[in-house]
């Protein structure tokens, strides 16, 4: 097991440093420059060599990309154009407060709501029941999630009046932003249970159960479900994936001042520095979350955790 | 004659995405105390089903159209999930073909056999566990103490299937249902478990209903013996009868089939042809199309159950006092011709 | 009991053909034929294909069906709700937005066909070489995968946006870089699988050639897995290119995608909701029907599921 989280951080570092790496000479073959035109035209030549040195864009590109590399090993991850001034390490930590709770929210919310319908579903199969979680799953999976975000935000906000849709207020602004991104979690753990809950439904095992007197709730709870769940952790990642994705358009909609609304307004306003920082955290974020995930399904699975032993 | 379980006509339907399959067309069949019968057939002949209608553990595709069956005296036929749930693990057993299948792989072997214990009987834990323990030895497992908290994968196939073995006496059951229970398994383990299953049934006391297909493990451990074709009993009588007695051209090509080892052969003997399709079955006989000695009548009409002595019957038509009239006619002629 | 007429001349043998007893009763059907039946016997998924081909015919004919066009501009027609002259009403400049959405819609689906085929052709490629070389080539292409996988797609797509010039193409490129990573692991699973097994091992035996074991055997095999995909592919495409048009990286005005015109719809959320509903129920129902159809296909391709 030891040498499997080894070779597996191993990997996490290289696949960190080639993003590094990769986004650092792309911002630097792109057009244009980090600064405001207009302002910087103005500006003598003394005065835009003093700007650019200060940003330390007068150095050649490797020695930027060593000095680049050294200072995130410090933790220092540049300085943001857009807000002029603030490092990007300040303004990432001000902001991972309001993304951690929307989105550790749309998951449990997800993760609940999805449990439930699948296990529902696959218990009730081809009653009416499954075809409305299969119906919930085929939309919640396919409505775009910015276009789920604009709806509720709709619905819920501009024409009945329940809650607030824009600004970082109170609690109840979380609740929309968590909600728009709980569907997708929920269509693909509804889905994804179903189908395991209902392949678990035809092993023998389960017929032994029932041949044992066992009644159908006692089966499904300590037979079908232990067996059903433990899959469920390998789509953990994708469903990261999908809030990861899905906090730009809806931090963006509801206002919500988080990493995924930091990302997109430092993206159209080509502040490289920040840019290339949530670039980073974003991958560094992923790639372990992956990595624990894959731990803990090695933890938490007996065949794969106690080597098999026959006499 | 105090008949243990007692089968009448069981008729049992599958409804399939092609149609409604029959695949139990009228089976009748008695088991008494101490008794191991053993249903033999080919794969689709109906034997699985006849057993799982039997415990009502029919896919859920599946439904008794007819017939009955009683158990210890009860009419079962029309008993209801929770009233077959108290007769099942306690009364009647099954034990399935697969041992890694059988068992939950994410459940200890100790559980899985205290789940039934705790399910049909009111015991304490320990007992409960000492009982489990019981029965791993019983079994013939080395070191119950350690296979206890063990997982199916750690153990080998044939510990496997003892286990569900021990499973399935847990609550001393009167009646166990093996299908296919050595299939699985190498031939050398297959003669430690059939083993297991004969000296098990003398001290536990229980009666076996046996399916296979191999009739050599039906000669190891059978005494009587039923004979399934397309969905249909077609002989059936005591095992001496069966092996040496034969009259149905099935079994007669079953038995011809086994290999023996002393004669030379160059081509093994086979029955050509396949098994009916059973979601429109034929209308005479089920075998009739694959039978050498096929009257016309056998293509027209199913054939009804001729008793050849007080426990061996057969349903052929070849069995009828026309056709032996016919048989004994062409028999005489023959020697007059010679 | 049976109440027949038993007449001496019914014993007599039957006449019976050697052959009956080898007949098969149902008749045989190759497995696409197969496949064919089941998905056609899935309502949802023939519902499903339905609806994708009237859209997608819409998208071609739509705008030709009024007489106005998506990029001419009306000042004295703007914000109109749907209405006998523009069905679908019109936008902030006053064009037409009954022929904005079709065209968008068309933009959009050309847009994901093109990045999917390209997805599938360099996954194809790389799983195939990868599974078919083995070895060290197959190592060493796998750990670049493995690498390539812990970058999360829509990152790589956001920056490669950032350094191309804006446009069509730019956008196509970028969605395929990184989508045929998860192409090339599945066919390389695939073709790993059936090189296993008994079937090519059988036909190795036989004396066939590889290259006729890679055409008549592994690449049909193959197919199934390939089409399944790309019915999942091109949904996801729609959706990459909305998503960055949405948030303002993808296309833009006045050019008009779907996810351009869900944008605009959103910005007068307040005041023209119909801006945002239509472009987005379009994109639902493809999604959705993309979505179904590929359920359909695999359960109907899927050769486990036949009873």
């Amino acid at each position: 097991m030891r040498k499997y989280i080894i070779k597996r951080l191993v990997y996490l570092v290289i696949t960190l440093l080639v993003i590094a790496t990769a986004t650092f000479f792309l911002m630097h073959s792109l057009p244009g420059t980090p600064f405001d035109e207009d302002k910087i035209s103005n500006l003598s030549q003394e005065q835009q060599k003093q700007v650019y040195a200060s940003y330390g864009l007068d150095q050649p590109v490797y020695i930027q990309y060593f000095k680049y590399l050294k200072n995130i090993f410090q933790g220092d991850l540049g300085t943001s154009t857009l807000y002029t001034g603030q490092s990007v390490q300040s303004i990432l930590a001000a902001r991972i407060v309001p993304s951690a709770l929307v989105g550790i929210q749309a998951v449990l919310v997800g993760l609940l709501i999805g449990l439930f319908l699948g296990i529902v579903a696959a218990y009730r199969h081809n009653t009416s029941m499954d075809y409305l979680t299969m119906v919930i799953s085929v939309l919640g999976i396919s409505v775009p999630n910015f276009v789920v975000a604009a709806l509720l935000q709709y619905f819920f906000g501009l024409k009945w009046g329940l809650l607030p849709v824009a600004y970082w207020e109170s609690y109840a602004s979380s609740i929309l932003p968590s909600l728009a991104l709980s569907f997708g979690v929920i269509a693909q753990i509804a889905r994804f249970v179903r189908t395991e809950m209902l392949t678990v439904l035809q092993q023998d095992y389960i017929l032994m159960a029932k041949a044992k007197g066992i009644s159908p709730v006692k089966i499904l709870l300590r037979h079908a479900l232990r067996n059903s769940l433990l899959p469920v952790i390998t789509i953990l990642g994708s469903i990261t994936v999908n809030i990861l994705t899905g906090s730009l358009a809806v931090e963006s909609i509801y206002g919500v001042p988080g990493i995924g609304s930091l990302f997109v307004d430092t993206i159209k306003a080509n502040d490289y520095s920040t840019i290339l920082g949530l670039t980073l955290f974003y991958s560094a974020f992923y790639v372990v979350v992956i990595l624990l995930i894959d731990i803990l399904y090695c933890v938490i699975d007996p065949r794969i955790r106690l080597a098999p032993s026959k006499e | 004659m105090s008949c243990l379980l007692e089968v009448k006509n069981l008729e049992i339907n599958l409804l399939t995405q092609s149609g409604t399959v029959k695949a139990v067309r009228g089976v009748s069949l008695s088991l008494e105390p101490k008794d191991t019968l053993a249903i033999v057939g080919e794969s689709g002949s109906g034997k699985t089903m006849t057993v799982k209608g039997i415990m009502k553990l029919l896919p859920k595709s599946g439904k008794i159209a007819a017939g009955q069956v009683t158990f210890d005296g009860k009419d079962i036929t029309n008993f209801s999930d929770r009233q077959m749930r108290k007769l099942n693990g306690s009364e009647i057993s099954m034990i399935f073909q697969d041992p890694m299948t059988s068992l939950n792989p994410t459940m200890t072997i100790g559980k899985q056999i205290i789940e039934v214990l705790s399910e049909h009987k009111k015991l304490s834990s320990q007992k409960m566990k000492a009982r489990a323990l019981e029965l791993l030895e019983l079994v013939g497992i080395s070191y119950p103490e350690k296979r206890f908290g063990q997982y199916p994968h750690q153990l080998s196939g044939g510990m496997r299937q003892r286990v569900v073995i021990a499973i399935a006496l847990a609550c001393n059951p009167k009646i166990l249902v093996a299908d296919e229970p050595t299939t699985a398994l190498d031939v050398t383990i297959q003669a430690q478990i059939l083993d297991l299953m004969k000296s098990l049934q003398s001290r536990v006391n229980t009666s076996i209903i046996l399916i296979t297909h191999n009739l050599g493990v039906v000669a190891n451990i059978a005494n009587k013996v039923a004979v399934m074709y397309g969905g249909k009993i077609v002989e059936s009588g005591l095992i001496d009868e069966i092996f040496y007695q034969a009259q149905h051209p099935y079994t007669l090509g079953l038995i011809a089939s086994i290999p023996k080892i002393h004669e030379t052969a160059n081509v093994l003997k086979t029955i050509p042809g396949t098994p009916p399709d059973l979601i429109d079955p034929p209308k005479g006989c089920p075998f009739a199309p694959r039978c050498e000695k096929a009257l016309k009548v056998c293509q027209l009409y199913q054939p009804e159950y001729t008793q050849i002595s007080a426990t061996h019957c057969s349903a052929c038509w070849l069995q009828h006092p026309i056709a032996k009239k016919q048989t004994a006619n062409m028999s005489g002629k023959e020697s007059r011709d010679e | 009991m049976q109440n027949i007429e038993l007449t001496e001349d019914l014993f007599c043998p039957a006449e019976t053909d050697a052959s009956d007893r080898e007949k098969i009763s149902r008749p045989t059907r190759s497995a696409f034929q197969d496949g064919w039946i089941r998905l056609k016997q899935n309502k949802g998924s023939v519902i499903a294909l339905a609806i994708l081909l009237i859209l997608v015919a819409l998208a071609f004919l739509g705008p030709i069906l009024t007489k106005y066009n998506y990029y001419d501009t009306n000042y004295k027609a703007i914000f109109q709700t749907p209405n006998a002259e523009h069905w679908f009403g019109t936008d902030k400049f006053g064009r037409d937005e009954w022929s904005r959405v079709w065209y968008g819609t068309r933009i959009s689906l050309l847009i994901a066909v093109v990045a999917a085929a390209l997805d599938l052709v360099v996954g194809v490629t790389y799983g195939s070489i990868s599974a078919l070389l083995g070895g060290k080539v197959d190592s060493v292409m796998q750990r670049i995968i493995e690498v390539l996988i812990g970058i999360p797609n829509l990152i790589i797509v956001i920056l490669l946006m950032m350094i191309m010039p804006a446009g069509i193409g730019t956008l196509i490129i970028a969605m395929s870089i990184s989508g045929w990573v998860n192409m090339a692991r599945l066919v390389r699973a695939e073709i790993l699988k059936l090189k296993d097994q008994e079937f090519v091992l059988a036909a190795r035996i036989l004396g066939t050639s590889n290259k006729q074991i890679i055409l008549r055997h592994l690449i049909p095999n193959t197919v199934g897995v390939i089409v399944i995909n790309t019915m999942f592919t091109i949904p996801s495409a729609i959706f990459t290119e909305a998503f960055l048009s949405f948030i303002g990286i993808g296309l833009q005005e006045p050019k008009a995608s779907l996810g351009v015109l869900i944008n605009s719809g959103f910005q007068v959320i307040n005041s023209q909701v119909y801006l945002l509903f239509i472009p987005a129920v379009i994109i639902v129902l493809i999604m959705v029907c993309f979505s179904i159809l590929g359920d359909g296909l695999r359960d109907a391709f899927d050769p486990r599921m036949r009873i």
